[in-house]
């Protein structure tokens, strides 16, 4: 269960963390919208380490080696599909570019982890809330979010009840192993069901949704370090867009050549 | 038999739930695990058909060690009652729920029919052999959950936390059932909160603290032991309060249910019973 470890938020406190989460939201965008636009390697591998500082100020560079690792497999398969699609269309093994895709989804993963590493569920729905989302859709995310861990959990119990009834789950070939979880699947949907009937009525009995127009105890507040994070990504954005449409990217293996 | 022998365990998340306990459970034995929330009860019966292995120490099944045998091969000799059932129940039928573990045992179509049946005999569920266990009440879907692992005929049973969510009747029924099983030389292993039910069974009580031992013995001298089980967070049952409280009559202290109550009271009134 070690892949939602990723969402097992811990309170701490450091300058990333005491962020507001609109413009760390802000960043992550960003570094998205620029991943997207290019395909090249030297950007990607750009934008891949100016994140690292963010990581290690943030103190989380273990939590966050471990959601690389969880992404490793996936990278392989980008890695592997990209290869060999290029190689079937246009004939040739475009080495660098499968590399570019790889790298974007690795960058992809690193600056969304980085944004939930350091972002408490409670930030997240204030966020929200303050960015006038209608407080339903923020309380249904976060709630989400939230019992992410109380699921995993769950799973690790109903496997555990299920071992020892005998269940093996690696055993048998793909299929037989993709069967084996059936036992667990629906115990845990079912569980989950029954929770969320559960929460609503013990919400409900608590005058969930009383008042119309509901007050926080707190209101996030854009500070120094928010307005120079909101003007670096913005700055960010732009240098991106500029490069993208006047300065052509050279690749490593010509680079490698000259 | 099950033997721990100095055993520590701690789970991933860093929380040191056993720290060196050595305990031996031989066969035919009735035990009862009892201590706080977060003892390490649970922690400790999950070690005895090998769902957890030990960091330090090791744990013993018939002298063979945990750590070499699968969970599946374990169980087939210690079957575990968990303590929710719905964290197991999933078949559309209570027959299916029942079968589930003797076909990953893999008995015989015959065999499993036969032991369907003996198994929902046994706990008065025939009625429900078609019917889904999700319909089912929270007491019949314990006992579904119990039917399924004693269907197997398991050497060892674990019930972890039994009594929960059963009303009183279904407890008693329950607690006949357990110590019947008992008395047919099936070694049996209770987690419990409720000491009133510990106190009518009479097992061996094994009393937690911390990941510890607190202190183990005989029901009737773990229970009444005051500071013992001020120490272990419960609460004598009410029928040793009440001798405890009327010891200065004369009366003894180490009554623990109400045979032996009723027993020596009458004997008090000088009336033959």
């Amino acid at each position: 269960m070690s892949v939602f470890d990723g969402f097992r938020f811990r309170r701490v406190s450091s300058p990333v963390h005491d962020l507001d989460p609109r413009v760390k939201f802000l960043y992550v965008c960003v570094v998205f919208a620029a991943a997207v636009m290019f395909s090249e390697l030297l950007p990607l591998i750009l934008l891949l380490l100016i994140q690292v500082p963010f990581i290690l100020l943030a103190g989380v560079q273990r939590a966050w080696l471990r959601s690389l690792r969880g992404a490793s497999f996936l990278a392989l398969l980008i890695f592997v599909m990209n290869l060999v699609s290029m190689y079937l269309y246009q004939g040739q093994v475009l080495l660098e570019y499968s590399l570019g895709m790889t790298l974007r989804f690795l960058v992809l993963v690193e600056s969304f982890s980085t944004f939930f590493l350091t972002t408490s569920p409670d930030q997240l729905s204030l966020a929200l809330e303050q960015s006038h989302v209608p407080y339903e859709f923020s309380f249904a995310f976060t709630t989400a979010v939230r019992f992410v861990p109380v699921l995993a959990e769950e799973a690790q119990t109903i496997m555990d009840a299920q071992r020892a009834r005998g269940l093996e789950l690696e055993r048998g070939n793909f299929i037989k192993r993709v069967k084996n979880y059936i036992p667990i699947l629906i115990p845990l949907i079912v569980n989950a069901i029954r929770r969320s009937l559960e929460l609503a009525e013990a919400m409900e009995s608590r005058a969930w949704g009383a008042t119309e127009k509901r007050t926080n105890l707190y209101v996030l507040k854009m500070r120094g370090g928010d307005y120079a994070l909101a003007l670096t990504s913005l700055s960010m954005l732009i240098i991106a867009v500029y490069i993208r449409l006047y300065i052509p990217i050279p690749s490593i293996t010509t680079l490698v050549h000259l | 038999m099950i033997e721990v022998k100095d055993l520590h365990f701690t789970y991933p998340n860093g929380v040191e739930a056993l720290r060196g306990v050595s305990l031996a459970i031989s066969d035919g034995e009735f035990v009862a695990i009892m201590g706080q929330n977060g003892a390490g009860k649970t922690t400790l019966v999950k070690h005895f058909n090998g769902l957890l292995k030990p960091n330090k120490g090791e744990a013993l099944v018939d002298g063979v060690s945990t750590k070499r045998v699968s969970v599946a091969q374990l169980a087939r000799k210690v079957g575990f009652v968990f303590q929710n059932p719905d964290h197991q129940l999933f078949c559309e039928t209570v027959e299916e729920e029942i079968s589930f573990a003797l076909r990953n045992f893999g008995f015989k179509e015959t065999t499993i029919k036969r032991r369907v049946t003996w198994a929902l005999n046994l706990l008065g569920l025939t009625q429900y052999r078609k019917t889904s266990p999700f319909m089912l009440s929270g007491g019949e879907r314990k006992r579904v959950a119990l039917a399924s692992v004693l269907a197997w005929n398991p050497e060892v049973v674990i019930l972890d936390e039994p009594t929960i969510g059963q009303d009183y009747q279904q407890k008693e029924t329950l607690r006949q059932f357990i110590v019947q099983l008992n008395a047919q030389g099936k070694t049996v292993v209770v987690v419990t909160h409720d000491v009133e039910f510990v106190a009518e069974c009479g097992p061996r009580v094994v009393l937690m603290l911390q990941g510890r031992i607190l202190a183990e013995g005989k029901a009737e001298e773990v229970l009444t032991n005051l500071s013992l089980v001020a120490q272990a967070s419960i609460v004598p049952p009410q029928i040793t309060q009440t001798f405890l409280g009327l010891a200065d009559l004369g009366l003894p202290t180490n009554v623990i249910n109400v045979h032996d109550a009723s027993r020596i009271l009458l004997n008090l009134l000088e009336v033959t019973p």
